[in-house]
């Protein structure tokens, strides 16, 4: 919902928009806030324009170019059309960086307020146990990721705040690529990763 | 245009613009929703001439783009609530806003009548719905749309816990489902 009220910060906005292409329900779900929020702009107030408004708006689409037709956002791969707009192509246009033990990741530039990037974990390799400070959103693009409580495949979204502390693992298979967004750093457990954050960025 | 009950047919409408660039059709449109538009746009933050502006970007924007309406996905006020929605993006946050892919079936082109009557009914049943909501919920719903507000900063305003703020709209969102139902 607030995907759809346009109050998401952009990397937030990149996760949700990624998992609606990969999911209908969702999609529906978007749908109707659309429309709850076109049934709001409907009983909004008036706020009168002014009186050459029309026209100048008619001078307005005078001057607008000839409606291009947009070239539909392509796939690339496991990164559907929104991800691979950000990134200029699919998972080998991706420029990782190692965080060791074969982790790797690529931050992506979004706005300020939120941190989007890529994970690369390889198959049966655990991310190192942390908690949150604020709010993750990790959506799978490949492979698969358990953690104590669940099991999340391609397409799934998993959604952890303040409460929760985990050790996402890869499952065996293709290498698990996330993409994952939080908005606020991540709390590490143990004292090396606490020491390499600020310099890994994650 | 005018429709049994009293509503203009907003879809037909957009679809005279697309169709015949008419000028006299995207007044009759203009007139009712640019100045919600422009409301629309003061609740978020903008001031009035700044909203003057946008909402003239978004009804130009309405022009430019009317081949891309599809009148059985969503209602008129839907579409251009989602084009003021993106334009309030542009000009009051300056990022980009992600667009999920476009299904790959794609518009039909000539889109089934009932579905079209179907998707533009919603905005009108919508608004009933709205409408008889408890005043408290209804207001929360309209701040979330309007107010360019996270739910937190919904929280400072109103002096109400998060919590409190997430399940109200919640159950408003639920009684808005089985009223459509």
């Amino acid at each position: 919902m607030a995907y759809s009220a346009g109050d998401l910060p952009e990397a937030f906005n990149l996760v949700v928009a990624t998992h609606v292409s990969l999911c209908d329900e969702c999609r529906a779900r978007l749908g109707a806030f659309d429309a709850v929020g076109g049934a709001v702009l409907s009983d909004a107030d008036l706020a009168p324009m002014a009186d050459d408004s029309l026209a100048s708006c008619l001078d307005r689409i005078d001057m607008l170019p000839q409606a291009t037709t947009r070239q539909p956002l392509q796939r690339a791969g496991c990164f559907p059309a929104p991800l691979a707009d950000y990134i200029g192509g699919g998972p080998e246009a991706v420029k990782w960086r190692p965080l060791g033990m074969g982790v790797k990741q690529a931050m992506l530039r979004t706005g300020r307020d939120a941190v989007a990037r890529l994970l690369y974990i390889p198959a049966g390799q655990a991310v190192p146990d942390h908690g949150h400070r604020g709010l993750e959103l990790t959506l799978v693009l490949q492979g698969a990721f358990r953690d104590d409580s669940d099991r999340f495949g391609p397409g799934d979204i998993e959604i952890a705040d303040e409460a929760v502390e985990h050790t996402p693992v890869a499952e065996t298979g293709p290498a698990c690529i996330c993409l994952a967004a939080t908005d606020a750093p991540l709390r590490f457990n143990a004292l090396i990763p606490r020491l390499a954050q600020p310099f890994l960025r994650i | 245009m005018q429709a049994d009950n009293g509503n203009t047919d907003w879809a037909a409408l957009v679809l005279r613009v697309r169709d015949h660039q008419d000028k006299a059709a995207f007044a009759a449109l203009f007139r009712h929703f640019a100045p919600r538009v422009k409301a629309f746009l003061m609740k978020s933050g903008a001031d009035a001439a700044l909203a003057e502006e946008c909402a003239q970007d978004v009804m130009a924007t309405l022009w430019q783009k009317s081949h891309l309406f599809d009148p059985a996905r969503a209602s008129v006020a839907t579409w251009v609530f989602t084009i003021a929605r993106n334009r309030r993006i542009d000009a009051l946050r300056k990022s980009r806003r992600p667009e999920p892919e476009d299904l790959p079936w794609g518009p039909e082109p000539e889109p089934d009548q009932a579905e079209v009557f179907e998707a533009q009914q919603d905005t009108d049943r919508l608004g009933a719905a709205l409408s008889q909501l408890p005043a408290k919920q209804r207001a929360l719903i309209e701040r979330a749309y309007y107010g360019d507000l996270s739910h937190s900063e919904i929280a400072t305003e109103t002096g109400l816990p998060l919590g409190t703020i997430k399940s109200r709209i919640r159950l408003a969102l639920e009684k808005l489902r089985q009223q459509m139902s």
